[in-house]
């Protein structure tokens, strides 16, 4: 899959680049699916024994196998092969908790993803500005529904019910850091019971 | 409006620290309080020089929680345009000056997880408000302080008796150097870097941390420029219609102030942006000395920062 | 001058109402005949008319924090918001130290422009506060937070009309990293504490394009310490609701379509935001109080200017605009009514209603 190009948005809504290595004392990867390819493009620019200083959290969900060797022939310091995001949580804050300054974070994949292991780096101290990512794969949105607080995964319709409370939300582009989340609103507040047919918005 | 409010201050205490620092203590006139401030703010000093009004910005070194009184310590620029001189010369016990409401471009990150200082020489004032306020509320930090010898090493016994875990100091003199590779390897996340002294020491911590990979917003430094001196020039100032002459020891602000005409400022030292002028028209050449405009804008013409750049040439024209 | 404190409600029965002081005093928010952003920032200081010869008795600009006669029921509405969903008042934790701030800031300044209502005797940092409209009388030791019953930001604005957002200055720019907000115009601190500048101001159309945030900001980073700034702004509110948030949307945006020509004069309001913003000492940060009055259109339209004014002012709005504020699917309705009131006659500059 090739590199994801985003509409331009409002300045709430998050902009992702292009990884690039860069100088410090070790480099922490948090990765899913295509993601993977945005770290082994990034490796072709990367100097010699870049990787050995790695540690790449590598979630691979439907993509199963597929990146798996290409991966390993990096020879990354640690690599790890988790089968959700939740099951490497436990492992993204115990590498973040012994972390000194002069850590890099790379983020690449579903927005999802590079949102909570955002959540979890800033947490840990490293301002959002320093953290790179690289948007590959699905664009399905995390949204959370601004009136019952709930968040609802993979969202890929506009508008959509509220996996939580059951209203039928509009997606907005104002995105939360905090929360990692987009904002779904009630779409019919206003007139109630008039929801427009869902339309296929984020794939 | 420029500077904010002044304050009527009376000097009640000269102390001679070293032979070249002398620290000043002000309290309010009226006898009442003086603004509350944090760690790392500055106040303007306004000073009536026989004729020359000056006004230097100096780092407020007392307990930020103490509001009975401000303390500043002023280093002797032997070779500057006077006005440390003027206070180590002539400012006594029981003058009545004025002073501007605390301003702060160097303050604390309090999200820090650790606060890492680094001080040269003078550079330590700035820090001894902001050491002050982090005790208070048991944040952590670590200090290290660089001078030439003991002797010159102004509030260092005083700190590193008060606070002898955290004060590190290196000595010149004695080849003492702050190892600052190691020192920013071992630091953990979320730990801020701050730096003020001369120059040198400053664009040595900044371009080592940047090496380490830190963040740029977890690096901060405070550096007044003092206005450099220069040859003498001429400004018109199109919005007053007055044409206003440069002294080689005067600043264009300072010139400009002269000449009654109200400009903005916030820290006289090319750092805050608050006395961005437009230039209108140019024949010359522009030497610019602050941190504020970016490259390309020194090199467009269209802007100066009057606290700290001078001009060459024919004409100047600038919107005030 | 006492004030005499109404009890009124701003949901269910909408009991809200103004005085004839209250609706002479009003913050009309427009100083000609249309309206567009611009960078309305000006010094926070007590202002006479100069476009009147009208004598005022006071302005909303008068004090530090204008206490009106809304005071107490406005604050008993916040106290059913802060129940219901306790995440309209958050702070981060490096937040504290500016609560504190703000706390001093409020209770020296009601203490000292309003003595008969607040008092604070302070002895070092033991503080006796007493607010006699609400009957609260609380000794406390200064920056100790187990001392109150809340944090001391949650502590005074529950007890200070409007709502409050504390920005960190950092990186150059400002956080909104605390806030109590309860009587918004449509927009979530629980989503958007923890923002930027331009980040909070996302959702805000034309704005950004005309540079406005860049310079707003500007002229923000440099407020200073005893140099208090301020600004009005505006929109329209179906009801004398305060608590229009994001979080009710679904509850309170149905109200939005009962609105007929009968009921118009009565059931909309126009709501003027009367913002400031104060540099804090010890934190360096900066507090943005939100102050929202509300003026019923038949009570606006009372000062024949303001009538006339107003429809001009609805007529020209550009249509993002109308959209941002809501106002687009009762638009021609209220220009309909609103053109009654406005005969064509010229207006007179400045946003003050004339002598009669």
């Amino acid at each position: 899959m090739s590199k994801s190009v985003l509409e331009p948005s409002i300045p709430s809504r998050p902009v992702y680049g292009e990884l690039a290595p860069r100088s410090g004392k070790a480099h922490l990867f948090i990765a899913d699916a295509e993601g993977a390819e945005a770290i082994l493009d990034m490796a072709k620019t990367a100097p010699d024994g870049f990787f050995a200083r790695a540690h790449i959290i590598y979630i691979p969900k439907a993509t199963g196998e597929r990146y798996l060797e290409r991966l390993e022939s990096l020879d990354p310091g640690q690599l790890y092969f988790g089968p959700s995001y939740e099951a490497a949580l436990p492992r993204l804050r115990r590498t973040l908790a012994d972390a000194h300054m002069g850590l890099q974070v790379y983020l690449a994949g579903t927005e999802g993803l590079m949102g909570r292991a955002m959540q979890e780096a800033t947490e840990a101290g490293i301002p959002h500005t320093a953290i790179q990512s690289e948007h590959r794969g699905s664009t399905a949105r995390r949204v959370q529904c601004v009136h019952c607080k709930g968040i609802t995964e993979e969202v890929t319709t506009d508008p959509f019910q509220c996996s939580h409370c059951g209203l039928h939300l509009f997606v907005r582009d104002h995105y939360s850091r905090r929360l990692a989340a987009f904002m779904g609103v009630c779409i019919d507040a206003e007139d109630p019971g008039d929801i427009p047919e869902p339309v296929e918005r984020f794939t | 409006m420029s500077g904010g409010g002044k304050i009527p201050v009376t000097v009640t205490e000269v102390v001679r620290v070293n032979e070249l620092i002398k620290r000043f203590k002000f309290e309010r006139s009226d006898g009442g309080l003086l603004p509350t401030f944090s760690g790392g703010a500055h106040t303007v000093v306004e000073m009536q020089d026989y004729g020359t009004s000056r006004l230097n910005p100096y780092s407020l070194m007392s307990d930020p929680a103490d509001t009975s009184a401000y303390t500043i310590s002023v280093r002797r620029d032997d070779e500057g345009r006077g006005g440390s001189l003027f206070m180590h010369r002539h400012v006594r016990p029981g003058m009545e000056m004025s002073i501007s409401n605390p301003v702060n471009l160097f303050p604390l990150d309090l999200r820090a997880r650790k606060h890492l200082m680094i001080a040269g020489g003078i550079g330590i004032t700035p820090f001894m408000g902001q050491i002050a306020q982090l005790s208070a509320i048991s944040g952590r930090f670590e200090l290290h302080y660089a001078a030439r010898n003991p002797a010159l090493a102004a509030y260092a016994s005083e700190l590193s008796a008060r606070y002898p875990r955290q004060v590190h100091l290196y000595f010149d003199d004695y080849d003492q150097r702050i190892d600052l590779q190691g020192l920013l390897d071992g630091q953990p996340l979320g730990t801020h870097l701050y730096v003020c002294g001369p120059k040198g020491m400053i664009a040595w911590v900044r371009n080592t941390a940047e090496a380490a990979g830190w963040p740029r917003e977890a690096v901060h430094h405070e550096e007044f420029l003092a206005p450099p001196s220069g040859k003498p020039f001429e400004v018109k100032l199109a919005v007053s219609n007055k044409v206003i002459q440069v002294g080689e020891h005067q600043s264009l602000l300072e010139a400009i102030e002269a000449a009654g005409v109200d400009a903005p400022y916030l820290c006289r030292g090319g750092c805050c942006g608050q006395c961005e002028t437009d230039v209108i028209d140019y024949d010359g050449t522009f030497l610019h000395n602050d941190h504020w405009l970016s490259e390309e804008q020194h090199a467009g013409g269209k802007k100066i920062m009057p606290c700290v750049s001078r001009f060459e040439g024919k004409t100047l024209v600038l919107d005030r | 001058m006492a004030i005499a404190f109404k009890e009124e409600t701003f949901r269910d029965d909408f009991t809200f109402s103004n005085s004839p002081e209250a609706i002479r005093r009003f913050p009309f928010p427009f100083h000609e005949d249309s309206y567009m952003y611009s960078v309305n920032l000006e010094q926070h200081v007590p202002v006479r008319p100069e476009n009147t010869t009208r004598s005022l008795p006071d302005t909303v600009f008068d004090k530090t924090f204008d206490v009106d006669e809304h005071y107490v029921a406005e604050m008993k509405d916040r106290e059913l918001v802060l129940a219901e969903d306790p995440l309209r008042c958050q702070s981060l934790p490096h937040m504290t130290l500016a609560g504190w701030d703000l706390l001093e800031l409020i209770m020296t300044a009601k203490a000292a422009e309003y003595p008969d209502l607040f008092e604070l005797h302070r002895d070092g940092d033991h503080w006796h506060w007493i607010n006699r409209p609400l009957g609260i009388e609380q000794k406390f030791v200064f920056m100790d937070e187990t001392t109150l019953p809340y944090g001391p930001m949650e502590y005074i604005t529950r007890q200070t009309q409007g709502d409050f957002a504390l920005l960190d200055q950092r990186d150059d720019n400002l956080w909104m990293d605390a806030g109590m907000v309860t009587t918004q115009a449509d927009w979530s601190l629980d989503f958007d504490i923890g923002m930027n500048f331009f980040e909070w101001h996302a959702p805000v159309p034309k704005a950004h394009e005309m540079g406005i945030f860049v310079r707003a900001l500007k002229f923000l980073l440099n407020i200073r310490q005893g140099s208090p700034a301020r600004r009005l702004n505006w929109t329209l509110t179906v009801n004398p609701l305060l608590d229009t948030s994001p979080e009710n949307y679904h509850k309170w945006g149905v109200q939005r379509a009962t609105l007929t020509p009968e009921n118009l004069g009565q059931k909309l309001h126009l709501r003027v935001e009367l913002q400031t913003f104060f540099r804090l000492p010890r934190s360096n940060a900066l507090v943005f109080p939100i102050r929202c009055y509300m003026i019923s259109f038949q009570d606006l339209v009372t000062e024949p200017k303001w009538g006339r004014r107003m429809h001009r002012v609805i007529r020209d709005l550009p249509d993002e605009l109308a959209d941002y504020k809501g106002i687009t699917r009762n638009r021609e309705l209220i220009l309909d009514w609103l053109s009654h009131y406005d005969d064509g006659a010229p207006t007179s500059p400045g946003a003050w209603a004339d002598e009669r």
